[in-house]
C-alpha cells in the first residue's frame, strides 16, 4: 500500500465512472431521437422554380388584380397541387408588383380595397390591417411589417412568380 | 372473496400501508364544505383533475378511431361521429371537456392566488401549476389541429403565426412545431398528433406527480 494520501475514494471513482457511462448511454440514446425531431429545422428550403401564372405582361395595369395559379407541392410524403394567390399590378415606375395577400398581423387574407371605408388600400378584414398601394403597413393598424413580396420575373411577355419573401429580400 | 385477495397479498407484500399512506388524511375543517359551504371554492383543483381522468380517459378510446393522416384524419373523426355507436358521447366528453378543464383550471388558480395561497412555503407549488397550465394550453392548441376541418387549419396557421412573432427563434419555432417551414400539412398533423398524445401527456403526468406530492408534503393553506 502506497504512503500517499487516497485522492479518489472507491465510492467516488465508482460514483464518477457509473454516472459517466450511464450519461453517456442516456446522451447516446437521445441523439437520434433529437436529430430526427429537429430535422425540419435544418433542412435547406427549397428553392422552387418560378411559376407561369397565365398572365401576359401587357394586360397587367396600375390597378391591383388579383391573380390565382397552382403549383406542385412537396409535404414530406404528401405531393399535391395547391393554389396560390397575388395582388400584381404595375407602380408608378412601371414596374411589376405582386403582394402575398397574406396579411402579417395573424395570416388572414387582404383585398385590394377590401373596405369601402378604406379606398386606394389594402384591407383585411380580420383586425382590420391595412396596407398602402406600395405594400407598406398603415401605422397604427396591427399589422407590423409591409406584405410579402413575390419573386417575379418576365419571359416571352408572361409573368412567372415564384416565392413570397418579406419586403426587402426578394 | 375480495377481502381473501388482500390479505393473501398484503401478507406477502404488506401493501396496507401504501395506500394508507396516499388515502388516510384528514382534511381540514376550513377546506371542507359539510361545515362552511363557502369551502367550496377547494374543489377546484380537484374537479381538474377530474376532468383531467375524463380527458385521458375518452382520449384513449378516440384513438382507436382516430388517423392522424390528412387524407383520413376527417373521415375517421366523421365515421367515429356519425356510425360508431356512442361515439358522438365520447368525442363530445373530450371535445366539451377540453373546454371545461380550462375553466376549473383558472377557477382553481383564481382561488390560489386571491386567498395568497402560493405565498411561501408553496412557491414551487405556483410554479409547477403554472407550468401545468401551460401544458393545458398546449394540449388544447395541438388537439385542436386533429379533427383537420377548417376551423382546426386556419386555427393552427394562425397559431403558427403568433409562434413566429418569437424573437430570434421565432421562425425555427415554427418549423419546428409545423414540421415544414411554410406547409401546414401532412407533417404538420402528425407531429400534433405525436405532441398531443405523447410529449404532452407525459410532462403533464411528472408535473401533477410534483403538484400533488408537495400539496401532500405541506399541507394545504391555512384558513384565512
Amino acid at each position: 500500500m502506497s504512503e500517499k494520501k487516497q485522492q479518489v475514494s472507491r465510492r467516488q471513482f465508482l460514483n464518477y465512472t457509473l454516472t459517466g457511462v450511464g450519461g453517456f448511454m442516456a446522451a447516446g440514446l437521445l441523439v437520434s431521437p433529437l436529430r430526427m425531431a429537429i430535422d425540419p429545422v435544418l433542412q435547406k428550403s427549397t428553392h422552387g422554380d418560378l411559376a407561369n401564372v397565365s398572365l401576359a405582361v401587357g394586360d397587367i395595369t396600375t390597378e391591383p388584380t388579383r391573380v390565382d395559379w397552382k403549383i406542385d407541392q412537396v409535404d414530406g410524403w404528401y405531393e399535391s397541387q395547391v393554389s396560390k394567390s397575388a395582388w400584381v399590378f404595375k407602380d408608378e415606375n412601371d414596374e411589376i408588383q405582386a403582394f402575398s395577400p397574406v396579411c402579417k398581423h395573424l395570416g388572414c387574407v387582404v383585398s385590394w380595397e377590401g373596405s369601402e371605408d378604406f379606398p386606394n388600400e389594402f384591407y383585411c378584414p380580420c383586425h382590420d390591417g391595412r396596407y398602402y398601394k406600395d405594400g407598406t403597413n398603415v401605422p397604427g393598424t396591427p399589422p407590423l411589417a409591409p406584405l410579402d413580396v413575390f419573386e417575379r420575373e418576365v419571359r416571352d411577355g408572361m409573368l412567372f412568380l415564384g416565392e413570397a419573401k418579406p419586403k426587402g429580400e426578394a | 372473496m375480495l377481502q381473501k385477495i388482500y390479505d393473501w397479498i398484503d401478507d406477502r407484500v404488506d401493501i396496507t400501508p401504501i395506500w394508507r399512506d396516499i388515502a388516510d388524511h384528514e382534511v381540514p375543517e376550513h377546506v371542507n364544505p359539510a361545515h362552511h359551504f363557502s369551502a367550496f371554492v377547494y374543489c377546484f383543483g380537484g374537479l381538474t383533475f377530474f376532468v383531467v381522468v375524463i380527458q385521458i380517459l375518452s382520449g384513449m378510446f378516440l384513438t382507436m378511431y382516430y388517423v392522424p393522416d390528412i387524407e383520413n384524419a376527417w373521415r375517421s373523426v366523421y365515421y367515429l361521429q356519425t356510425e360508431v355507436a356512442h361515439g358522438q358521447i365520447v368525442r363530445g366528453m373530450h371535445h366539451w371537456g377540453a373546454s371545461v378543464v380550462i375553466v376549473m383550471l383558472l377557477l382553481h388558480t383564481l382561488r390560489v392566488f386571491f386567498q395568497g395561497a402560493y405565498k411561501k412555503p408553496r412557491e414551487l407549488n405556483w410554479m409547477v401549476g403554472v407550468l401545468l397550465f401551460f401544458v393545458m394550453l398546449g394540449l388544447g392548441f395541438t388537439g385542436y389541429l386533429l379533427p383537420w376541418d377548417n376551423k382546426a387549419y386556419f386555427a393552427t396557421q394562425v397559431g403558427l403565426e403568433i409562434a413566429e412573432q418569437v424573437p430570434f427563434i421565432g421562425v425555427q419555432l415554427k418549423t419546428l412545431l409545423a414540421g415544414d417551414a411554410s406547409i401546414v400539412g401532412a407533417q404538420t398533423l402528425t407531429r400534433f398528433f405525436a405532441i398531443h398524445v405523447f410529449f404532452l401527456p407525459a410532462a403533464l403526468f411528472g408535473l401533477l406527480a410534483a403538484h400533488f406530492i408537495l400539496i401532500r408534503r405541506q399541507g394545504i393553506s391555512g384558513p384565512l
